[in-house]
């Protein structure tokens, strides 16, 4: 396989890479060691827009994450991903915490985030009744917003996909070598030529530049765990709440998520093994005592699912991007705020690929496929033009989220489909709910089975290793 | 839109005895919603035996048991439209659904039942710590790839819960070539009838683990393990207790929840008791005409209670469609000590037949009595040798002295012996 | 002795039977005269209803049961009977699927219909 550009890492940076220079004519391609793009930090994240008061003035954080904030309404529109600008508050228990506020404040203006101003305990209340009594102040920033983090990284990497980007998945990159004319990759199954490569492999990131560059950039596991609260029912805040950040990073957030589920997390553990995203039950308890500071009558009565995920720390507590070395380009680092950064250093990275391979832009760029709205999020009249086109979408399949067979195969079939049950999950929503796929899941295999026309003794949760069924006692031969 | 007069959604137990009570009421214009494919709701999957002792005096299956009721419905002319789902439900009673034959439908109705079951608690709600590993389900999720779909989800089981499902589902794996190798119940009691505990784990030398629960849940893809530990009074694990198991599935039967997200969208209020609606003696909701049965109102242990009280709900919505609402006089019924979730949760003065007040206890009693209290009314009450809380307990409260009451009912578990 | 945990309701109380030559001589330790019944029984021959599901030529599972009780000991046996058995449609409920499972004189049923 020959390619001008071979990126590394199906996450949310690489699909944002790999968008950008889907625009030009260039032979690219993305390389994931999954069964599916979007399986690490980019999947198990708060889902926040951060507006960009938090980050130094100064740093690629800052720089990239107001960019990035600044890009988001316009880019879900365009894709067709959830967002919602639900508006944050940071709260302050004590004095000392409040000149933390004036800090952000002040900061959030350097930054050039706008309209940031500093309320008491009891305004802050008179806008989130579930607050503290303790709150004596907070910061409030009505830019900030929520976005399914998964759903965005599915649609900037089929955006990509339609527009030429090849994407593999389970397939690892063993070895990266220099040739005198770019670069040699070993992937699991083929031997690559590319003229440059885009390091995007989130917490394997430090990997892949040793093996090129030679120095280390040291990366942290770090560990967040969380815990997600049902959809329906008592919600206890419309806006995201912030407390006052420590050098640990942002402390623990309660979130309402951009499908309306409430989100409290994330604790902040250093971990030896990057791959480690068992929850704990000491984390799991230190979120919910964290998070009741913020909210007294915290319970998990509602609660659906509780998940860890791995940020990948830089020891010098800023992103590493940009042109590493010749025709090697970089994002590493690309802990909080990552998310919302991710769209602007896919620009700033495309567009230096691009520029050092001398490429130039297509005359057409396919839009994105911004599908039929969810059918959950359809009124009757749309329910029945969709019903009209395809009659699958009169079978609901996920009883808790709504969620149509004919999503579902949609989901396999897409650009970058969807090829085991969680990947079906986070594409459809179809097991994201409160029976958490105890109803759909053995409809989901068998659609999966079906569509994929294996058996569905092969089906998997999230790939190889991962199948569901062992032993089979149907049909005609014993 | 279209319109009928009575509307009943879930064709299970429940949604098929409702219906069945209804007709033979006189109500002709019924449908009855179906979800899945065919009618008979959970008992598809539930191929043992033990349903219909009360009901029929005979030992069936659940598939037996609901093709009785599914026989009686077709006798009967009720029309049962299966893959259709119910989407939405107005406090005026105009119902959503779709299915694949006719698409989106609105439907407005004359009195509906809300018959939608219950689900499982899952591994999220229990927040058991460990990976996300392939391997953990519910108990019936698990029951239906095996009885449904024909096929084995595991060959090393432990069983988490010693709820009915998960003990059914001990001796299923079983008997189907699997080996089970503990059921840990994180209460000092098993949730599940006596019955069950002999047959499914005794009969099979299946050790029960009470007082622990599971700690850890080890495997990158497939499960490949999981720590049990002991539990103190507070349900908390004891350090130190841990035991390592080597199994490839974990079966989760750590409880029921109703299922009633159409009634929290129609604006009806859950108790906090039974996770269901709150109704009166006639099942009737809040909501004039909207009544709810079954699992979905509380959850029940056996299918010939949730024969029996659904068809009193479709009765009841029978007598709604053909006379007309009334109005009332409610008195609350209340739970009083060692009492949980008693349904119903208001009695209408005076009486027009005995009432069944169902409950559950909030622990183990020995020679106790169940206790009905009002103001001006004297209840008989009745000594049971046990009570405990995997088994569903009743207090009648006949006619006549619950025509005289004039306050709260207060239902409550007095005069235990002391040991 | 042997000990046997009485079903007949939720306390569960733990019987005690005393047999000589395959008859029972005593039981002790129950709280009422069902459990003296089922006691006796357990002791001896404990019986048992096995379900299970059958492999169906071209389609889904079908559910079975033995028509009565078989003696527990005898559980594993029946279900390699069933095990061994390939069921073709249509199947109507009741339809008998073994005559005799296992010596014990007792047939295996379907418990439910599948059409073609």
């Amino acid at each position: 396989m020959k390619l001008d550009a071979a990126i590394i890492g199906g996450g949310v940076v690489g699909a944002a890479v790999a968008r950008v220079l889907s625009r030009y004519h260039l032979s690219v391609a993305v390389f994931e060691k999954c069964d599916d793009i979007c399986m690490g930090a980019s999947k198990a994240n708060t889902g926040i827009v951060h507006s960009g008061y938090d980050a130094k003035p100064g740093t690629q954080k800052a720089l990239f994450n107001v960019a990035g904030a600044k890009m988001y309404p316009a880019l879900c529109a365009e894709l067709g991903v959830p967002y919602k600008k639900c508006g944050a508050l940071v709260i302050a228990f004590t004095k000392e915490e409040q000149v933390t506020l004036s800090l952000l404040r002040d900061r959030g203006c350097q930054n050039g985030t706008v309209r940031l101003s500093i309320i008491s305990g009891d305004e802050a209340r008179a806008l989130e009744p579930a607050l503290s009594q303790e709150v004596i102040a907070a910061l409030h920033v009505p830019k900030s917003g929520v976005v399914s983090p998964y759903e965005m990284t599915f649609a900037l990497m089929e955006h990509a996909a339609v527009n030429g980007v090849k994407v593999y998945t389970r397939e690892k990159v063993l070895r990266v070598d220099r040739q005198a004319d770019g670069f040699l990759l070993t992937t699991e199954h083929h031997c690559v030529t590319a003229g440059t490569v885009i390091n995007c492999a989130g917490i394997g990131a430090a990997a892949v530049r040793t093996a090129l560059v030679g120095d280390t950039v040291r990366l942290i596991p770090r560990k967040g765990e969380y815990h997600l609260l049902d959809n329906t029912g008592y919600k206890p805040f419309t806006r995201t709440i912030f407390q006052c950040p420590s050098v640990m990073g942002k402390g623990v957030v309660i979130t309402p998520t951009a499908h309306g589920n409430t989100l409290i997390g994330p604790t902040a553990m250093d971990v030896k093994d990057g791959e480690d995203v068992a929850t704990t039950a000491d984390a799991l308890k230190e979120a919910l005592d964290k998070g009741r500071r913020t909210w007294p009558q915290i319970s998990t009565r509602t609660a659906i699912a509780s998940f860890a995920g791995i940020r990948a720390h830089p020891v010098s507590d800023d992103f590493i991007v940009g042109h590493t070395q010749t025709g090697f380009f970089e994002a590493i680092g690309i802990e909080s705020p990552g998310l919302t950064a991710a769209p602007a250093i896919g620009e700033h990275l495309g567009k230096a690929v691009a520029a050092y391979l001398k490429a130039g832009l297509k005359e057409h760029i396919i839009t994105p496929c911004v599908c039929r709205k969810p059918f959950r999020e359809m009124n009757f009249k749309e329910r029945g033009e969709a019903w009209r086109e395809d009659p699958t979408y009169g079978t609901v399949v996920c009883r808790c989220e709504h969620v149509t067979e004919a999503e579902i195969k949609k989901a396999i079939h897409a650009p970058v489909g969807a090829g085991n049950i969680d990947a079906v999950k986070r594409r459809t929503r179809a097991g994201m709910g409160r029976c958490q796929g105890g109803f759909c899941g053995p409809r989901v295999l068998d659609i999966l089975s079906d569509e994929l026309a294996v058996s569905p003794m092969r089906i998997t949760k999230f790939g190889e290793g991962s199948e569901l069924l062992t032993k089979e006692i149907r049909g005609g031969d014993i | 839109m279209t319109r009928a007069d009575l509307l009943i959604i879930g064709a299970g137990p429940a949604g098929l005895a409702a219906a069945i009570a209804a007709r033979q009421a006189g109500v002709k214009d019924l449908l009855v919603l179906e979800r899945e494919e065919a009618s008979g709701g959970i008992l598809r999957q539930c191929i043992h035996n033990g349903f219909g002792l009360h009901r029929f005096k005979e030992e069936l299956t659940g598939p037996e048991y609901a093709q009785r009721d599914i026989d009686l419905a077709a006798d009967l002319g009720i029309r049962i439209q299966t893959n259709a789902m119910a989407l939405s439900v107005t406090r005026d009673k105009v119902v959503s659904f779709v299915s694949r034959q006719e698409g989106p439908r609105q439907i407005e109705c004359g009195a509906i039942i809300l018959c939608t079951g219950c689900r499982e608690r899952s591994r999220g709600a229990i927040g058991t710590p460990g990976t996300r590993c392939a391997g953990v389900f519910s108990a019936g999720t698990a029951q239906k790839f095996v009885n449904l779909h024909g096929f084995m989800p595991g060959s090393q089981v432990v069983i988490l819960g010693s709820g009915d499902i998960g003990l059914i589902m001990a001796r299923r794996m079983t008997l189907q070539g699997a080996r089970v190798l503990a059921c840990v119940e994180i209460m000092p009691y098993s949730s599940g009838l006596n019955r069950n505990i002999v047959q499914c784990l005794n009969d099979y030398d299946i050790p029960l683990y009470l007082s622990h629960t599971v700690t850890d849940i080890r495997g990158t893809s497939r499960l490949n393990g999981i720590t049990i530990s002991r539990v103190d009074e507070n349900r908390r694990p004891v350090p130190g207790t841990e035991i390592d198991f080597s199994c490839d599935t974990l079966l989760l039967s750590v409880g029921l929840i109703p299922e009633n997200e159409l009634a929290l969208g129609a604006g009806l209020n859950l108790s906090a008791a039974t996770g269901g609606v709150l109704v009166d003696d006639r099942f009737e909701t809040e909501i004039d005409g909207v009544f709810s049965a079954g699992n979905a109102l509380h959850v029940h242990d056996l299918a010939d209670d949730v024969s029996e009280e659904a068809a009193r709900a479709g009765r009841a919505a029978a007598d709604y469609l053909l006379r007309g609402g009334q109005k009332r006089q409610m008195l609350s019924v209340m739970d009083g000590r060692g009492v949980l979730g008693a349904v119903p949760q208001k009695i209408a003065v005076p009486a027009e037949e005995d009432v069944r007040v169902r409950f559950r206890v909030d622990r183990v009693y020995e020679n106790a009595y169940v206790c009905a209290h009002a103001q001006g009314a004297v209840f008989p009450r009745r000594k049971h040798r046990i009570l405990t809380p995997g088994e569903m307990a009743q207090a009648v409260l006949p006619k006549q002295p619950l025509s005289l009451a004039e306050g709260d009912i207060v239902i409550s578990i007095e005069g235990e012996k002391e040991r | 002795m042997t000990v046997v945990t009485c079903i007949a309701c939720p306390v569960g109380c733990r019987m005690g039977v005393e047999t000589a030559d395959g008859a029972v001589t005593a039981v002790s330790g129950h709280g009422c005269k069902r459990g003296v019944e089922y006691a006796r029984q357990e002791a001896v021959c404990p019986m048992r209803i096995v379900t299970a599901v059958v492999r169906v030529r071209g389609g889904m599972p079908l559910s079975v049961r033995t028509a009565s009780p078989i003696p527990k000991k005898d559980i594993f046996a029946c279900m390699s009977a069933i095990e061994g058995i390939v069921v073709n449609k249509p199947v109507t409920m009741g339809q008998i699927l073994i005559e005799d499972v296992c010596g014990s004189g007792v047939a295996v049923i379907a418990t439910k219909a599948m059409n073609e």
